[in-house]
């Protein structure tokens, strides 16, 4: 018998075995050193496993080795094998996960986040999105984003904590930890406080509620470390095109206006000025806005150049049609929402907002011929897709049905202070939110080379 | 398929005071299926018609165009660019500039979804163009990774995916290496033999293209008619003009060569009459490269001592002289031979890639060292660690006897300057007298000694012009008038030449000699073959950021394929560098 020795691409056949024969024969590796002859498996087919570069993107899913790990090669044959052809094949355009799906696995752990204090619990939704961040983000440049929000996070629960040391808060305790010379404000004031008593339930009920905060951040961070902005805003009906490449541009414009800081700011060093201080970002604002403007304007002529906002003859009905949709449609969503907002009038509500829907929703449709434009290979929303958008999912279920059942583990108590305790079922099924660290296509190991030099990069 | 019927193009006010026309009476017939090149100094237009071609001139840049300029039978003026989109393909000078989405594949596609090409029909093409290109391998890449070649290739592959019948390219070789620009020049002449896809292009480093060309249209001054012919007649006549047509009209060859394989056939009786002869070295002073013996790591001199130094007064000659060995490195006596730059066992890391790999440098005083290799080899990050830009992480550097990454920038710039590849990078002020006061202020020295070096450098130019508003070579000459001011012993420049016509670069050639007669060491990353044969003692090849080549210029440039200039490859034995060497010789 000869054991499963599944090292990425190692076998000469490895990264471009070809796909779809059967299992049985898949399953097998050559191993350098043939084991003794106890074998039950079949030896006829010492065929190629990893099938590790997938046309298989939407056909398996389960958990695997994290990717790059070798299979031990001590393991039982089946095992093995089978953990071979069940690791995530690499990332690649064909086999890539809707951006859309990673939103949503990222607002279906915000949801669950977003229905508990529990420090441990949150502790736990943060821990899973980094992993599955760390496990499967590109080295693109949104991919660094992860880190930012973290940082945006502590943030937020230190202005929290301190504004609710200085303005107070309504918790009541009896744990004073100190006492604030209380600023005296007149009586017009009253629901305010400034200074005076800082109770320890007071500091922990902020503690508690910032840290849901910044997890909700962390959640959208990770979305944003792990999707593509621009693939995402592929998605976009047609008509709504132009509006995403603004953005789109305006998105990487940012980098580049960063970039041309940097580069000046190194260029100040040539003629001999230090490169920090304020009057040095005086005196490079200005070349800097010049080049970002002399940029935007090279950016547009090429794009018009290239085709950018061709318009297809659309016969005036049409035009007519979409006027009155996309306006009616919206203003039915107005009155709509009026109406399930104010006090009376929830009946009505709620079809007017629907049909308002509706209509604005035709009313793109019907925009989009208008714009002769076609899609390049859009992103295909397929089962990895499904299922890494399902985990997330299944975590926001998972917390609000667990949030029906046992509120108290959720929410631990801040008056009396309770030591928090992990809840086993909802800590759980936070794990589930892992899932896509195993399932997602994995990015390649390595790009290649960075842009080279800082100094002459903007020219080349 | 092109034509240009009576066409001028004004800038500026129609109504208001008479302009002089950038284009005056261009008649012009651009026939299916050719390459032509479009030729001239700068500043005569070259990019304005190639503008109105796309229709850009005057849609997008405003101005008035007169005449009638029609595409594929399309009139400019009642098409706009993006209706003329199927049919003309423009890259511009800078490709960045022209990308719309991040990676090369959605690139590639961006102008067949902008068309409404079926995606069967995109996703197709895509693949060819791909294969055409050369660019398989780097379809999924970003393409702020790219090198400059390979940015190039992705421009020019971009405006190919919707089939364009014309192709419209603005130098599209000058930022490149050679080799890169050979890679670009052969997929263009692909296009125009398998595809007949009709291409114009302007393009300065005629020595790269000319060749190629099945038509030259050479416009000689502002305003001026055209010439139009084929290439070797244009060529006799024309103000710019490659090495190989100086070399041929300096023999009296007629037809003009326009390739070295022309060119070698003919000279077999000329490498005759040079053979008792020997070129004298690229720029009078025979310096010989001081080069330490051993990286032996000298000892980091304290960084804080200024050196007491004359300064200069207005006098050009004092101003440009450099201030006296003894101020060059006096903290360094164990560095051999006084180099006034020192790289010893140089490392340099950016995140995980290595940019630069035990790299051994020594420049001396009045020496030219011409730094080569590809786009991406490493050079630009030798020039911003011998200017303290990026800390060094191995090995050590030090310049004028300082390690530059720790001395103060005041300090620094009286001992290294840096012209960067952008010149505008180092100019802040809205007027050139501004720009002076600021650099005489900046280095310390008396007022008014920038302007006389702008004087000397750059004759006739007003006190209150924009620095936008000056051409590329007077900006590049501004920016090295304002690096000296504060007389550095070591200039140092990144890609100096490019943008750059023949006189233009004939001028720089001119200060950078005399700058190193009196001196001063120079050290230019270029890819520019003929500017390294003309100017450099000594040659420093890097590839992957390692040195793999530092000599004599001669020695390491003859032999090479990529690197040796035209007049080096027609005379090949022979080590004839530059066609002034060959004049003087007959």
């Amino acid at each position: 018998m000869s054991r499963a020795h599944a090292h990425r691409g190692g076998s000469p056949y490895g990264p471009n075995a070809p796909d779809g024969r059967p299992a049985s024969a898949k399953r097998y590796a050559s191993s350098p050193v043939p084991e003794p002859p106890n074998a039950t498996a079949p030896t006829g087919s010492s065929a190629p496993t990893a099938a590790d570069r997938g046309h298989d993107a939407d056909g398996l899913s389960g958990l695997s080795a994290r990717t790059g790990a070798p299979v031990r090669t001590g393991a039982p044959v089946r095992t093995g094998a089978w953990r071979a052809r069940l690791r995530a094949p690499v990332a690649d355009r064909a086999n890539a996960l809707h951006a859309g799906a990673w939103w949503l696995w990222a607002v279906g752990l915000a949801v669950g986040a977003s229905r508990t204090t529990n420090p441990l619990l949150l502790a736990l939704i943060v821990a899973v999105a980094g992993y599955v961040v760390a496990a499967r983000r590109t080295d693109a440049p949104w991919a660094r984003s992860y880190g930012a929000f973290v940082k945006l996070g502590l943030v937020v629960i230190a202005v929290r904590v301190l504004f609710s040391a200085v303005l107070g808060s309504p918790i009541p305790g009896t744990h004073v930890l100190l006492t604030l010379p209380e600023a005296p404000l007149p009586d017009w004031a009253k629901g305010i406080r400034i200074g005076g008593r800082i109770t320890g339930e007071q500091l922990l009920f902020a503690l508690y509620d910032g840290v849901k905060i910044a997890t909700l951040l962390i959640c959208v961070g990770a979305a944003n470390a792990l999707a593509n902005p621009a693939r995402l805003l592929k998605s976009l009906p047609g008509a709504l095109y132009e509006a995403g490449v603004a953005v789109v541009v305006a998105m990487t414009f940012a980098p580049n206006l960063v970039a041309d800081v940097v580069r000046l700011r190194t260029a100040r060093r040539l003629r001999g000025r230090p490169a920090g201080g304020v009057r040095a970002i005086g005196q490079i604002g200005l070349p800097v806005l010049e080049g970002a403007l002399e940029r935007s304007v090279a950016l547009a002529a090429s794009m018009d150049a290239r085709g950018y906002g061709r318009t297809a003859e659309v016969p005036p009905a049409v035009r007519r049609a979409t006027h009155a949709l996309t306006l009616g449609g919206l203003l039915g969503v107005c009155a709509g929402s009026y109406g399930l907002l104010a006090a009376t009038g929830a009946s009505y509500g709620l079809p007017l907002m629907a049909a308002g829907l509706l209509a604005a929703l035709a009313g793109l449709r019907l925009g989009g011929l208008r714009s002769p434009r076609t899609r390049y290979r859009p992103d295909r929303f397929g089962l990895r897709s499904w299922l890494v958008a399902a985990s997330g999912a299944a975590v926001a279920a998972a917390l609000v049905w667990a949030r029906a059942v046992d509120p108290v583990a959720l929410h631990p108590g801040v008056v009396p202070p309770v030591a928090p305790a992990l809840p086993l079922w909802p800590a759980a099924a936070v794990l589930i939110g892992l899932l896509p660290a195993f399932i997602a296509p994995a990015p390649m190991p390595a790009a290649g080379p960075a842009p080279v030099s800082s100094v002459k990069e903007p020219n080349q | 398929m092109i034509r240009f019927e009576n066409v001028s193009v004004v800038y500026g006010d129609s109504d208001g005071e008479a302009r002089t026309p950038v284009l005056d009476g261009i008649d012009l017939t651009v026939p299916e299926g050719e390459l032509v090149l479009l030729v001239g100094p700068s500043g005569v237009g070259k990019s304005t018609l190639l503008g109105a071609v796309s229709g850009l001139v005057p849609h997008f840049t405003g101005g008035t165009l007169r005449g009638r300029v029609t595409v594929d039978g399309r009139d400019t003026r009642t098409h706009r660019p993006r209706e003329l989109a199927d049919v003309v393909g423009t890259v511009g000078q800078d490709p960045i500039a022209h990308f719309v989405t991040d990676t090369v594949e959605d690139e590639l596609a961006y102008g067949m979804e902008s068309l409404g090409l079926a995606p069967e029909v995109m996703r197709r093409r895509v693949e060819e163009t791909l294969d055409l290109l050369g660019l398989a391998e780097l379809r999924d890449r970003p393409i702020a990774t790219l090198s400059g070649g390979q940015r190039q290739r992705v421009a020019i592959g971009s405006v190919l995916t919707p089939h364009p019948r014309v192709l419209v390219l603005d130098e599209p070789t000058s930022a490149l290496d050679p080799a890169a620009a050979e890679e670009v020049l052969a997929v263009l002449q692909r296009l125009v033999h398998d595809l007949g896809t009709t291409v114009l292009m302007a393009e300065h480093r005629l020595e790269r293209v000319v060749q190629y060309a099945d038509q030259v249209v050479l416009l000689p001054a502002p305003g001026e008619a055209p010439v139009t012919g084929a290439p070797a007649e244009v060529m006799a006549l024309s103000p710019v003009h490659p090495p190989v047509v100086a070399l041929g009209r300096l023999a009296g060859w007629s037809p003009l060569p326009l390739s070295v394989r022309d060119a070698r056939r003919r000279a077999a009786e000329l490498r005759d009459r040079l053979s008792g002869a020997a070129p004298f070295p690229p720029s009078g002073a025979p310096s010989p490269a001081v080069r330490p013996p051993a990286p032996t790591r000298t000892p980091a001199p304290a960084p804080d001592v200024p050196e007491a130094r004359p300064r200069p007064s207005g006098v050009l000659g004092r101003l440009l002289r450099r201030r006296g060995g003894a101020a060059v490195a006096p903290h360094g006596p164990a560095s051999p031979g006084a180099a006034v730059a020192q790289a010893v066992g140089l490392g340099v890391r950016r995140g995980r890639i290595e940019a630069l790999r035990g790299v051994d440098l020594a420049v001396a005083p009045g020496e030219t060292v011409a730094l080569m290799g590809r786009n991406g080899a490493g050079k630009s990050t030798l020039l911003a660690t011998l200017v303290g830009m990026i800390e060094p992480t191995s090995g050590s550097v030090a310049v004028g006897g300082r390690i530059p990454h720790r001395t103060g920038p005041r300090e620094l710039i009286r001992q290294v300057g840096l012209v960067p590849q952008e010149p505008r990078d180092l100019l802040y002020a809205d007027t050139v007298a501004a720009e002076c006061a600021a650099a005489d202020a900046d280095a310390g020295v008396a007022p008014g000694a920038c302007r006389a070096l702008v004087g000397a450098l750059l004759p006739g130019v007003p006190d209150d012009a924009h620095p936008r508003d000056l051409s590329e070579g007077q900006r590049l000459a501004l920016a090295l008038a304002v690096v000296l001011t504060a007389g550095p012993p070591l200039l140092l420049l990144d890609e100096p030449t490019r943008g750059l016509d023949y006189a233009a670069k004939a001028r720089l050639v001119g200060v950078l000699k005399g700058l190193a007669a009196e001196g001063h060491a120079i050290v230019l990353a270029t890819h520019d073959v003929e500017l390294a044969a003309e100017l450099a003692h000594r040659v420093v090849i890097l590839a992957d950021g390692e040195v793999v080549a530092d000599g004599p210029t001669p020695e390491v440039v003859v032999s090479s394929p990529a690197f040796a200039p035209q007049t080096a490859k027609i005379l090949a034995p022979q080590p004839w560098l530059t066609v002034a060497q060959v004049r003087e010789a007959l």
